[in-house]
Protein backbone atom coordinates (compact mmCIF):
# COMPACT_ATOMS: atom_id res chain seq x y z
CA UNK A 1 0.00 0.00 0.00
CA UNK A 2 0.99 3.51 -0.90
CA UNK A 3 1.40 5.46 2.82
CA UNK A 4 0.98 8.57 0.39
CA UNK A 5 -0.04 8.91 -3.05
CA UNK A 6 0.17 12.79 -4.81
CA UNK A 7 -2.01 12.42 -8.87
CA UNK A 8 -1.51 16.06 -10.89
CA UNK A 9 -0.86 18.32 -8.42
CA UNK A 10 -0.45 21.55 -9.42
CA UNK A 11 0.79 25.09 -8.09
CA UNK A 12 1.12 28.90 -8.71
CA UNK A 13 2.64 31.28 -7.46
CA UNK A 14 1.83 34.29 -8.94
CA UNK A 15 3.15 34.23 -12.48
CA UNK A 16 5.28 31.15 -11.75
CA UNK A 17 3.85 27.38 -11.79
CA UNK A 18 5.95 25.66 -9.12
CA UNK A 19 4.38 22.16 -9.58
CA UNK A 20 3.02 21.63 -13.02
CA UNK A 21 1.06 17.94 -12.16
CA UNK A 22 3.25 16.24 -10.02
CA UNK A 23 2.77 12.12 -9.15
CA UNK A 24 4.48 10.94 -6.49
CA UNK A 25 3.68 7.30 -4.53
CA UNK A 26 5.52 7.06 -1.12
CA UNK A 27 5.21 2.80 -0.71
CA UNK A 28 5.38 1.85 3.16
CA UNK A 29 8.28 0.95 5.19
CA UNK A 30 10.32 3.33 2.80
CA UNK A 31 12.58 6.00 3.32
CA UNK A 32 11.96 7.97 0.32
CA UNK A 33 14.11 10.63 -1.15
CA UNK A 34 12.77 13.46 -2.54
CA UNK A 35 15.49 15.38 -4.25
CA UNK A 36 15.23 18.47 -6.14
CA UNK A 37 16.94 21.83 -6.25
CA UNK A 38 16.80 24.39 -3.72
CA UNK A 39 13.39 26.13 -4.75
CA UNK A 40 12.74 23.41 -7.15
CA UNK A 41 8.89 23.19 -4.93
CA UNK A 42 10.18 20.33 -2.22
CA UNK A 43 8.56 22.48 0.55
CA UNK A 44 5.20 23.26 -1.56
CA UNK A 45 4.75 19.77 -1.88
CA UNK A 46 5.33 19.02 1.86
CA UNK A 47 3.26 21.86 2.79
CA UNK A 48 0.43 20.87 0.40
CA UNK A 49 -0.17 17.24 2.20
CA UNK A 50 0.05 18.81 5.31
CA UNK A 51 -3.19 20.82 4.60
CA UNK A 52 -1.21 23.87 4.91
CA UNK A 53 -1.19 25.23 1.30
CA UNK A 54 -4.07 25.01 -0.93
CA UNK A 55 -3.16 23.23 -4.08
CA UNK A 56 -4.82 24.63 -7.45
CA UNK A 57 -5.55 21.25 -8.90
CA UNK A 58 -4.56 17.98 -7.89
CA UNK A 59 -5.37 15.12 -5.05
CA UNK A 60 -3.39 13.91 -2.02
CA UNK A 61 -3.89 10.67 -0.27
CA UNK A 62 -2.51 9.68 3.55
CA UNK A 63 -2.45 6.25 3.95
CA UNK A 64 -5.83 6.26 1.90
CA UNK A 65 -7.17 9.10 3.05
CA UNK A 66 -7.79 11.99 1.27
CA UNK A 67 -6.11 15.79 2.39
CA UNK A 68 -8.31 18.50 3.00
CA UNK A 69 -6.68 22.46 2.66
CA UNK A 70 -6.93 24.05 6.18
CA UNK A 71 -8.08 20.48 7.65
CA UNK A 72 -5.71 18.93 9.66
CA UNK A 73 -7.57 15.31 10.01
CA UNK A 74 -5.04 13.57 7.87
CA UNK A 75 -1.84 15.19 9.70
CA UNK A 76 -2.95 12.53 12.78
CA UNK A 77 -0.67 10.01 10.49
CA UNK A 78 1.62 12.27 9.97
CA UNK A 79 5.13 13.36 12.11
CA UNK A 80 6.35 16.42 10.37
CA UNK A 81 10.02 18.11 10.49
CA UNK A 82 10.45 21.25 8.82
CA UNK A 83 13.98 22.65 7.80
CA UNK A 84 14.22 24.71 10.89
CA UNK A 85 11.86 23.86 13.55
CA UNK A 86 10.60 26.30 15.77
CA UNK A 87 9.32 24.99 19.18
CA UNK A 88 7.85 27.56 21.84
CA UNK A 89 11.14 28.98 24.10
CA UNK A 90 9.59 28.43 26.97
CA UNK A 91 8.87 25.36 27.45
CA UNK A 92 11.59 22.36 28.21
CA UNK A 93 11.77 19.70 25.72
CA UNK A 94 9.74 17.33 28.03
CA UNK A 95 7.33 19.98 28.39
CA UNK A 96 6.87 20.35 24.74
CA UNK A 97 6.40 16.70 24.31
CA UNK A 98 3.86 16.42 26.99
CA UNK A 99 1.84 19.36 25.24
CA UNK A 100 1.97 17.65 22.14
CA UNK A 101 1.10 14.58 23.60
CA UNK A 102 -1.92 16.00 25.39
CA UNK A 103 -3.11 18.22 21.91
CA UNK A 104 -3.00 14.83 20.48
CA UNK A 105 -5.79 13.20 22.64
CA UNK A 106 -2.26 10.65 24.07
CA UNK A 107 -2.57 8.61 27.41
CA UNK A 108 -0.59 10.96 30.23
CA UNK A 109 1.27 7.65 31.28
CA UNK A 110 2.22 6.94 27.66
CA UNK A 111 2.90 10.54 26.78
CA UNK A 112 5.32 10.31 29.78
CA UNK A 113 6.98 6.47 28.87
CA UNK A 114 7.01 7.69 25.07
CA UNK A 115 9.07 11.19 26.00
CA UNK A 116 11.77 9.23 27.65
CA UNK A 117 12.05 7.12 25.41
CA UNK A 118 12.76 9.76 21.88
CA UNK A 119 14.64 12.21 24.38
CA UNK A 120 16.81 8.93 24.72
CA UNK A 121 16.38 8.12 21.14
CA UNK A 122 17.61 11.28 19.83
CA UNK A 123 20.28 12.19 22.71
CA UNK A 124 18.10 14.45 24.10
CA UNK A 125 17.62 12.80 27.55
CA UNK A 126 19.30 14.58 30.45
CA UNK A 127 18.64 18.19 28.97
CA UNK A 128 16.65 20.19 31.36
CA UNK A 129 16.89 24.00 30.19
CA UNK A 130 14.43 25.57 28.05
CA UNK A 131 14.46 25.06 24.26
CA UNK A 132 15.62 29.09 23.82
CA UNK A 133 18.80 27.89 24.79
CA UNK A 134 18.74 25.20 22.25
CA UNK A 135 21.47 24.89 19.57
CA UNK A 136 20.26 24.14 16.06
CA UNK A 137 21.21 20.59 15.87
CA UNK A 138 19.40 20.30 19.38
CA UNK A 139 16.17 21.82 18.24
CA UNK A 140 16.37 19.72 14.74
CA UNK A 141 16.65 16.35 17.31
CA UNK A 142 13.76 17.30 19.60
CA UNK A 143 11.68 18.03 16.46
CA UNK A 144 12.30 14.26 15.27
CA UNK A 145 11.20 13.45 18.88
CA UNK A 146 7.74 15.34 18.35
CA UNK A 147 7.19 14.72 14.45
CA UNK A 148 7.65 10.81 16.31
CA UNK A 149 5.42 11.22 19.31
CA UNK A 150 2.10 9.91 18.53
CA UNK A 151 3.49 6.82 16.40
CA UNK A 152 2.66 8.71 12.93
CA UNK A 153 2.22 6.19 9.88
CA UNK A 154 4.50 8.90 7.99
CA UNK A 155 7.40 11.17 9.13
CA UNK A 156 7.86 13.79 6.69
CA UNK A 157 11.18 15.59 7.11
CA UNK A 158 12.09 18.67 5.22
CA UNK A 159 15.94 19.11 4.58
CA UNK A 160 16.60 17.59 8.18
CA UNK A 161 19.92 17.90 7.67
CA UNK A 162 20.86 20.96 5.32
CA UNK A 163 21.35 23.56 8.09
CA UNK A 164 23.96 21.04 10.22
CA UNK A 165 27.04 20.41 10.40
CA UNK A 166 28.92 17.10 9.33
CA UNK A 167 28.44 15.76 12.85
CA UNK A 168 25.35 16.58 13.14
CA UNK A 169 23.68 15.62 9.98
CA UNK A 170 25.39 12.27 10.43
CA UNK A 171 23.22 12.21 13.98
CA UNK A 172 20.02 12.99 12.48
CA UNK A 173 20.45 10.63 9.37
CA UNK A 174 21.50 7.54 12.30
CA UNK A 175 18.25 8.43 13.53
CA UNK A 176 16.27 8.51 10.42
CA UNK A 177 17.76 5.37 9.79
CA UNK A 178 16.39 3.83 13.08
CA UNK A 179 13.10 5.04 13.09
CA UNK A 180 12.32 3.17 9.64
CA UNK A 181 10.87 0.48 11.62
CA UNK A 182 8.15 2.90 12.86
CA UNK A 183 7.11 4.68 10.36
CA UNK A 184 7.73 5.47 6.45
CA UNK A 185 9.55 7.96 5.90
CA UNK A 186 9.31 11.29 3.33
CA UNK A 187 12.52 12.92 3.43
CA UNK A 188 13.19 16.03 0.74
CA UNK A 189 16.94 16.84 0.38
CA UNK A 190 19.18 18.77 -2.40
CA UNK A 191 22.26 16.60 -0.74
CA UNK A 192 22.34 13.57 -2.28
CA UNK A 193 25.23 11.52 -0.29
CA UNK A 194 22.68 11.91 2.80
CA UNK A 195 20.28 10.15 0.42
CA UNK A 196 22.59 7.44 -1.11
CA UNK A 197 23.56 6.70 2.39
CA UNK A 198 19.90 6.11 4.02
CA UNK A 199 17.36 6.14 1.30
CA UNK A 200 15.41 2.99 0.17
CA UNK A 201 13.35 4.99 -2.85
CA UNK A 202 13.62 8.07 -4.50
CA UNK A 203 12.22 10.80 -6.79
CA UNK A 204 13.81 13.65 -8.61
CA UNK A 205 11.48 16.53 -9.14
CA UNK A 206 12.47 18.73 -11.87
CA UNK A 207 10.46 21.59 -13.36
CA UNK A 208 7.26 21.06 -11.49
CA UNK A 209 7.29 16.97 -12.30
CA UNK A 210 8.88 13.97 -11.11
CA UNK A 211 11.20 12.49 -13.45
CA UNK A 212 12.32 9.74 -12.55
CA UNK A 213 11.07 7.36 -9.21
CA UNK A 214 11.50 3.94 -7.81
CA UNK A 215 13.92 1.71 -5.52
CA UNK A 216 17.16 3.22 -5.41
CA UNK A 217 18.91 0.46 -6.95
CA UNK A 218 16.41 -0.06 -9.71
CA UNK A 219 17.21 3.59 -10.66
CA UNK A 220 20.71 3.50 -10.53
CA UNK A 221 21.11 -0.05 -12.65
CA UNK A 222 18.93 1.56 -14.89
CA UNK A 223 20.64 4.58 -15.71
CA UNK A 224 24.12 2.38 -15.87
CA UNK A 225 26.08 4.33 -18.56
CA UNK A 226 28.62 1.67 -18.84
CA UNK A 227 31.39 4.27 -18.07
CA UNK A 228 35.02 2.95 -17.74
CA UNK A 229 37.43 4.74 -15.94
CA UNK A 230 41.53 3.93 -17.18
CA UNK A 231 44.90 5.31 -15.59
CA UNK A 232 47.93 5.59 -17.52
CA UNK A 233 51.47 5.68 -15.69
CA UNK A 234 53.01 7.82 -17.91
CA UNK A 235 51.11 11.11 -19.39
CA UNK A 236 52.80 10.47 -22.44
CA UNK A 237 51.10 7.57 -22.89
CA UNK A 238 47.74 9.31 -22.09
CA UNK A 239 48.00 11.56 -24.69
CA UNK A 240 48.65 8.80 -27.24
CA UNK A 241 45.28 6.69 -25.84
CA UNK A 242 43.77 10.51 -26.33
CA UNK A 243 44.56 10.73 -29.92
CA UNK A 244 43.72 7.15 -30.68
CA UNK A 245 40.43 6.90 -29.48
CA UNK A 246 38.43 10.12 -30.04
CA UNK A 247 35.66 11.82 -27.25
CA UNK A 248 38.17 10.22 -24.18
CA UNK A 249 37.80 12.91 -21.21
CA UNK A 250 40.65 13.64 -19.03
CA UNK A 251 39.41 13.29 -15.18
CA UNK A 252 42.48 14.46 -13.05
CA UNK A 253 46.15 13.40 -13.43
CA UNK A 254 46.69 10.63 -15.70
CA UNK A 255 43.13 9.22 -16.04
CA UNK A 256 40.73 9.11 -18.82
CA UNK A 257 37.28 8.40 -18.74
CA UNK A 258 35.16 7.08 -21.94
CA UNK A 259 31.64 5.25 -22.58
CA UNK A 260 31.09 1.99 -23.57
CA UNK A 261 28.97 3.42 -26.40
CA UNK A 262 31.67 5.23 -27.94
CA UNK A 263 34.86 2.99 -27.58
CA UNK A 264 34.63 -0.74 -26.96
CA UNK A 265 36.81 -1.76 -23.61
CA UNK A 266 38.56 -4.36 -25.31
CA UNK A 267 38.67 -2.58 -28.14
CA UNK A 268 40.50 -0.17 -26.30
CA UNK A 269 42.54 -2.51 -23.90
CA UNK A 270 43.71 -4.77 -27.17
CA UNK A 271 45.51 -0.85 -28.04
CA UNK A 272 47.15 -1.21 -24.76
CA UNK A 273 48.69 -4.41 -24.63
CA UNK A 274 49.74 -4.02 -28.26
CA UNK A 275 51.78 -0.92 -27.24
CA UNK A 276 52.42 -2.44 -23.52
CA UNK A 277 51.21 0.93 -22.25
CA UNK A 278 51.53 0.65 -17.94
CA UNK A 279 48.23 0.62 -16.59
CA UNK A 280 47.54 1.74 -12.74
CA UNK A 281 44.17 1.08 -13.59
CA UNK A 282 40.79 0.33 -15.25
CA UNK A 283 37.90 0.70 -13.75
CA UNK A 284 33.84 0.31 -14.30
CA UNK A 285 32.26 3.84 -13.17
CA UNK A 286 28.66 3.05 -11.29
CA UNK A 287 26.77 5.87 -11.84
CA UNK A 288 26.38 8.17 -8.57
CA UNK A 289 23.21 9.91 -7.67
CA UNK A 290 24.79 12.82 -8.85
CA UNK A 291 25.34 12.06 -12.07
CA UNK A 292 22.04 10.48 -12.60
CA UNK A 293 20.69 13.87 -10.78
CA UNK A 294 22.42 16.28 -13.55
CA UNK A 295 21.52 14.26 -16.37
CA UNK A 296 18.40 14.71 -15.32
CA UNK A 297 18.52 18.82 -14.53
CA UNK A 298 20.02 19.21 -17.57
CA UNK A 299 17.81 17.26 -20.14
CA UNK B 1 -12.02 19.03 24.30
CA UNK B 2 -8.84 17.45 26.09
CA UNK B 3 -6.81 19.22 23.19
CA UNK B 4 -8.28 22.34 23.53
CA UNK B 5 -7.30 22.61 27.40
CA UNK B 6 -4.16 21.35 26.24
CA UNK B 7 -3.58 24.49 24.51
CA UNK B 8 -5.15 27.09 27.04
CA UNK B 9 -2.64 25.93 29.38
CA UNK B 10 -0.10 26.60 27.14
CA UNK B 11 -1.07 30.07 26.42
CA UNK B 12 -1.17 30.27 30.26
CA UNK B 13 1.95 28.79 30.79
CA UNK B 14 3.02 31.57 27.90
CA UNK B 15 1.27 34.27 29.99
CA UNK B 16 3.04 33.17 32.95
CA UNK B 17 6.91 32.78 31.49
CA UNK B 18 6.49 35.81 29.25
CA UNK B 19 6.15 38.20 32.36
CA UNK B 20 2.79 39.36 30.66
CA UNK B 21 0.47 38.52 33.98
CA UNK B 22 2.24 39.93 36.05
CA UNK B 23 2.52 43.18 34.24
CA UNK B 24 -1.21 43.08 33.71
CA UNK B 25 -1.62 42.09 37.30
CA UNK B 26 0.74 45.02 38.67
CA UNK B 27 -1.34 47.08 36.30
CA UNK B 28 -4.78 46.31 37.05
CA UNK B 29 -3.77 46.44 40.86
CA UNK B 30 -1.79 49.41 40.93
CA UNK B 31 -4.70 51.04 38.86
CA UNK B 32 -7.15 49.80 41.43
CA UNK B 33 -5.14 51.47 44.19
CA UNK B 34 -4.62 54.21 42.31
CA UNK B 35 -8.49 55.17 42.24
CA UNK B 36 -9.01 55.55 45.65
CA UNK B 37 -5.92 57.15 46.54
CA UNK B 38 -5.88 59.99 44.31
CA UNK B 39 -9.34 60.75 45.69
CA UNK B 40 -8.18 60.73 48.82
CA UNK B 41 -4.88 62.27 48.52
CA UNK B 42 -6.73 65.12 46.48
CA UNK B 43 -7.32 67.67 49.62
CA UNK B 44 -4.08 66.91 50.87
CA UNK B 45 -2.72 68.22 47.45
CA UNK B 46 -5.00 71.15 47.30
CA UNK B 47 -3.24 72.49 50.34
CA UNK B 48 0.32 71.48 50.05
CA UNK B 49 -0.44 73.83 46.22
CA UNK B 50 -2.47 76.80 48.73
CA UNK B 51 0.18 79.18 48.82
CA UNK B 52 0.82 78.68 45.18
CA UNK B 53 -2.65 79.01 44.27
CA UNK B 54 -2.95 81.95 46.57
CA UNK B 55 -0.34 84.03 44.66
CA UNK B 56 -1.97 83.19 41.69
CA UNK B 57 -5.76 84.84 43.10
CA UNK B 58 -7.06 80.84 44.00
CA UNK B 59 -8.03 80.87 47.38
CA UNK B 60 -8.78 76.97 48.48
CA UNK B 61 -11.36 76.69 51.17
CA UNK B 62 -11.71 72.93 52.38
CA UNK B 63 -12.15 70.16 50.03
CA UNK B 64 -13.97 67.33 50.67
CA UNK B 65 -14.14 63.94 48.32
CA UNK B 66 -16.27 60.66 48.21
CA UNK B 67 -16.45 57.87 46.62
CA UNK B 68 -17.49 59.22 43.47
CA UNK B 69 -14.20 61.10 42.75
CA UNK B 70 -12.70 57.46 43.11
CA UNK B 71 -14.98 56.32 40.41
CA UNK B 72 -14.68 59.21 38.07
CA UNK B 73 -10.98 58.51 38.58
CA UNK B 74 -11.73 54.58 37.91
CA UNK B 75 -13.48 55.43 34.09
CA UNK B 76 -10.27 57.47 33.56
CA UNK B 77 -8.20 54.82 34.55
CA UNK B 78 -9.31 52.30 32.79
CA UNK B 79 -8.96 53.07 29.07
CA UNK B 80 -5.19 52.95 30.02
CA UNK B 81 -5.53 49.80 31.52
CA UNK B 82 -7.63 48.01 28.02
CA UNK B 83 -5.09 49.85 25.89
CA UNK B 84 -1.94 48.34 27.72
CA UNK B 85 -4.04 44.95 27.65
CA UNK B 86 -4.49 45.13 23.81
CA UNK B 87 -0.30 46.08 23.48
CA UNK B 88 0.90 43.49 25.45
CA UNK B 89 -1.85 41.04 23.66
CA UNK B 90 -1.72 42.23 20.24
CA UNK B 91 0.81 39.85 18.97
CA UNK B 92 -0.88 36.57 20.52
CA UNK B 93 -1.49 34.93 17.34
CA UNK B 94 0.99 36.82 14.62
CA UNK B 95 4.04 36.16 17.24
CA UNK B 96 3.20 32.13 16.37
CA UNK B 97 3.04 33.37 12.12
CA UNK B 98 5.66 34.90 12.20
CA UNK B 99 7.99 32.31 14.31
CA UNK B 100 6.40 29.41 12.41
CA UNK B 101 5.39 27.70 16.28
CA UNK B 102 1.84 26.71 14.90
CA UNK B 103 3.47 25.04 12.08
CA UNK B 104 4.31 21.47 14.37
CA UNK B 105 1.43 22.22 16.56
CA UNK B 106 -1.31 22.32 13.46
CA UNK B 107 0.40 18.88 12.30
CA UNK B 108 -0.58 16.87 15.26
CA UNK B 109 -3.93 16.80 14.16
CA UNK B 110 -5.22 19.81 16.06
CA UNK B 111 -8.43 21.32 14.58
CA UNK B 112 -7.71 24.86 13.87
CA UNK B 113 -10.86 26.03 15.60
CA UNK B 114 -9.50 25.35 19.04
CA UNK B 115 -6.34 27.07 18.76
CA UNK B 116 -8.23 30.17 17.83
CA UNK B 117 -10.90 29.63 20.67
CA UNK B 118 -8.40 28.69 23.28
CA UNK B 119 -6.27 32.33 22.34
CA UNK B 120 -9.67 33.61 22.46
CA UNK B 121 -10.58 32.25 25.76
CA UNK B 122 -7.62 32.98 27.40
CA UNK B 123 -7.59 36.94 26.76
CA UNK B 124 -11.51 37.06 27.50
CA UNK B 125 -10.54 35.48 31.02
CA UNK B 126 -7.59 37.78 31.36
CA UNK B 127 -9.23 41.02 30.70
CA UNK B 128 -12.49 39.81 32.76
CA UNK B 129 -9.94 39.23 35.41
CA UNK B 130 -7.63 42.16 35.34
CA UNK B 131 -10.76 44.22 35.16
CA UNK B 132 -12.45 43.13 38.15
CA UNK B 133 -9.89 42.85 40.29
CA UNK B 134 -9.21 46.27 39.15
CA UNK B 135 -13.10 47.47 40.36
CA UNK B 136 -12.80 45.25 42.88
CA UNK B 137 -9.99 46.87 44.70
CA UNK B 138 -11.64 50.05 44.16
CA UNK B 139 -14.79 49.23 45.57
CA UNK B 140 -13.48 47.88 48.64
CA UNK B 141 -10.85 51.17 49.49
CA UNK B 142 -14.14 53.61 48.26
CA UNK B 143 -16.72 50.97 51.06
CA UNK B 144 -14.03 51.33 53.92
CA UNK B 145 -13.31 55.17 53.46
CA UNK B 146 -16.81 56.51 51.91
CA UNK B 147 -19.31 54.97 50.64
CA UNK B 148 -20.41 53.67 47.71
CA UNK B 149 -23.85 54.12 47.74
CA UNK B 150 -23.55 57.68 46.62
CA UNK B 151 -22.78 56.34 42.96
CA UNK B 152 -25.79 55.10 40.53
CA UNK B 153 -26.17 52.85 38.50
CA UNK B 154 -22.61 51.53 40.13
CA UNK B 155 -22.82 48.03 39.01
CA UNK B 156 -24.43 48.68 35.64
CA UNK B 157 -22.13 50.68 34.49
CA UNK B 158 -18.91 48.37 35.45
CA UNK B 159 -20.69 46.16 33.10
CA UNK B 160 -20.86 48.31 30.77
CA UNK B 161 -17.15 49.17 30.33
CA UNK B 162 -16.10 45.38 30.90
CA UNK B 163 -18.69 44.94 27.53
CA UNK B 164 -16.91 47.32 25.50
CA UNK B 165 -13.53 45.62 26.60
CA UNK B 166 -14.46 42.54 25.99
CA UNK B 167 -15.55 43.80 22.45
CA UNK B 168 -12.36 45.35 21.63
CA UNK B 169 -10.55 41.95 22.85
CA UNK B 170 -13.01 40.09 20.55
CA UNK B 171 -12.17 42.81 17.42
CA UNK B 172 -8.80 41.85 18.50
CA UNK B 173 -9.03 38.54 18.12
CA UNK B 174 -10.60 38.48 14.70
CA UNK B 175 -7.75 40.83 13.41
CA UNK B 176 -5.34 38.72 14.62
CA UNK B 177 -6.84 35.93 12.72
CA UNK B 178 -6.44 38.28 9.54
CA UNK B 179 -3.21 40.40 9.89
CA UNK B 180 -0.03 39.28 9.87
CA UNK B 181 1.82 41.30 12.04
CA UNK B 182 0.83 43.40 15.43
CA UNK B 183 0.88 46.34 13.45
CA UNK B 184 -2.20 45.36 11.46
CA UNK B 185 -3.92 44.26 14.75
CA UNK B 186 -3.26 47.32 16.59
CA UNK B 187 -4.20 49.54 13.50
CA UNK B 188 -7.41 47.63 13.05
CA UNK B 189 -8.63 47.69 16.23
CA UNK B 190 -7.50 51.37 17.10
CA UNK B 191 -8.98 52.11 13.74
CA UNK B 192 -12.17 50.63 14.31
CA UNK B 193 -13.10 52.04 17.67
CA UNK B 194 -12.11 55.43 16.34
CA UNK B 195 -14.49 54.82 13.68
CA UNK B 196 -17.69 53.59 15.94
CA UNK B 197 -16.72 56.88 18.14
CA UNK B 198 -17.23 58.83 15.34
CA UNK B 199 -20.16 57.22 13.93
CA UNK B 200 -21.60 58.08 17.98
CA UNK B 201 -21.15 61.75 16.85
CA UNK B 202 -24.08 61.89 14.99
CA UNK B 203 -27.20 61.70 17.34
CA UNK B 204 -29.52 59.53 15.58
CA UNK B 205 -27.48 56.40 16.02
CA UNK B 206 -25.53 57.66 19.04
CA UNK B 207 -27.24 54.83 21.06
CA UNK B 208 -26.30 51.74 18.98
CA UNK B 209 -22.37 52.41 18.82
CA UNK B 210 -20.41 50.08 22.03
CA UNK B 211 -18.14 52.97 22.91
CA UNK B 212 -21.69 54.84 24.39
CA UNK B 213 -20.70 52.01 27.19
CA UNK B 214 -17.58 53.78 27.97
CA UNK B 215 -19.06 56.57 29.61
CA UNK B 216 -19.56 55.22 33.02
CA UNK B 217 -19.58 58.70 34.74
CA UNK B 218 -23.12 59.75 33.32
CA UNK B 219 -24.35 56.74 34.64
CA UNK B 220 -23.13 57.19 38.03
CA UNK B 221 -24.22 60.22 38.01
CA UNK B 222 -27.79 59.62 36.86
CA UNK B 223 -27.04 62.16 33.90
CA UNK B 224 -27.94 58.97 32.20
CA UNK B 225 -30.63 56.02 32.81
CA UNK B 226 -29.61 52.63 32.75
CA UNK B 227 -32.03 51.84 29.76
CA UNK B 228 -30.46 54.66 27.39
CA UNK B 229 -27.41 52.23 27.50
CA UNK B 230 -29.28 48.99 26.64
CA UNK B 231 -29.31 49.02 22.71
CA UNK B 232 -25.57 49.83 22.64
CA UNK B 233 -25.45 46.80 24.95
CA UNK B 234 -27.18 44.70 22.78
CA UNK B 235 -24.98 45.50 19.81
CA UNK B 236 -22.04 45.13 21.53
CA UNK B 237 -22.71 41.61 22.71
CA UNK B 238 -23.79 40.95 19.05
CA UNK B 239 -20.79 42.04 17.71
CA UNK B 240 -18.75 40.30 20.71
CA UNK B 241 -20.01 36.84 19.31
CA UNK B 242 -20.10 37.41 15.34
CA UNK B 243 -16.02 38.60 16.09
CA UNK B 244 -15.24 35.87 18.05
CA UNK B 245 -17.71 33.38 15.12
CA UNK B 246 -15.74 35.21 12.26
CA UNK B 247 -12.51 34.29 13.88
CA UNK B 248 -12.99 30.72 13.53
CA UNK B 249 -13.78 30.76 9.45
CA UNK B 250 -10.69 33.24 9.09
CA UNK B 251 -8.66 31.08 11.26
CA UNK B 252 -9.38 27.83 8.93
CA UNK B 253 -8.24 29.37 5.75
CA UNK B 254 -5.10 31.22 6.84
CA UNK B 255 -2.03 29.80 5.59
CA UNK B 256 0.26 29.13 8.00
Amino acid sequence: MDMLHITGLHKRFGDKEVLKGLELSVPEHSIFGFIGKNGAGKTTTMKTVLGFMKADRGEIAVAGERVIYGQTATNRFIGYLPDVPEFYPFMTAPEYLSFCGEITGMHRDEIRARSKELLELVGLGGERHRIRGFSRGMKQRLGIAQALLHRPKLLICDEPTSALDPVGRKEILDIILAVREQATVLFSTHILTDCERICTDIAFLNDGVVQIQGRLGDIKSGCRTEEYLLETEKRADMSDVCLAFPGMRQTEGNQLCFSEKEHSVFEVLRYLADRQIPLLKVQRVEPTLESLFMEVVEK
Amino acid sequence: MRSLFAFMKKEWMEQCRSGRLMILGMLFILFGIMNPAVAKLTPWLFQVMADSLAESGITVTSVTVSAMDSWVQFFKNIPIGLIVFILLQSSIFTREYQTGTLVLVLTKGIERYKVAASKAAVLSILWTAGYWLCFGITFAYNAYFWDNSAAQNLAFSAVCWWMFGLWVTALSVLLSALAKSNTGVLAGTGGIVLASYLIGLFPKVKEYVPTLLTDGNSLIYGVSEARTYSAAMIVTVILCVVCFAACIPVFNKRQV
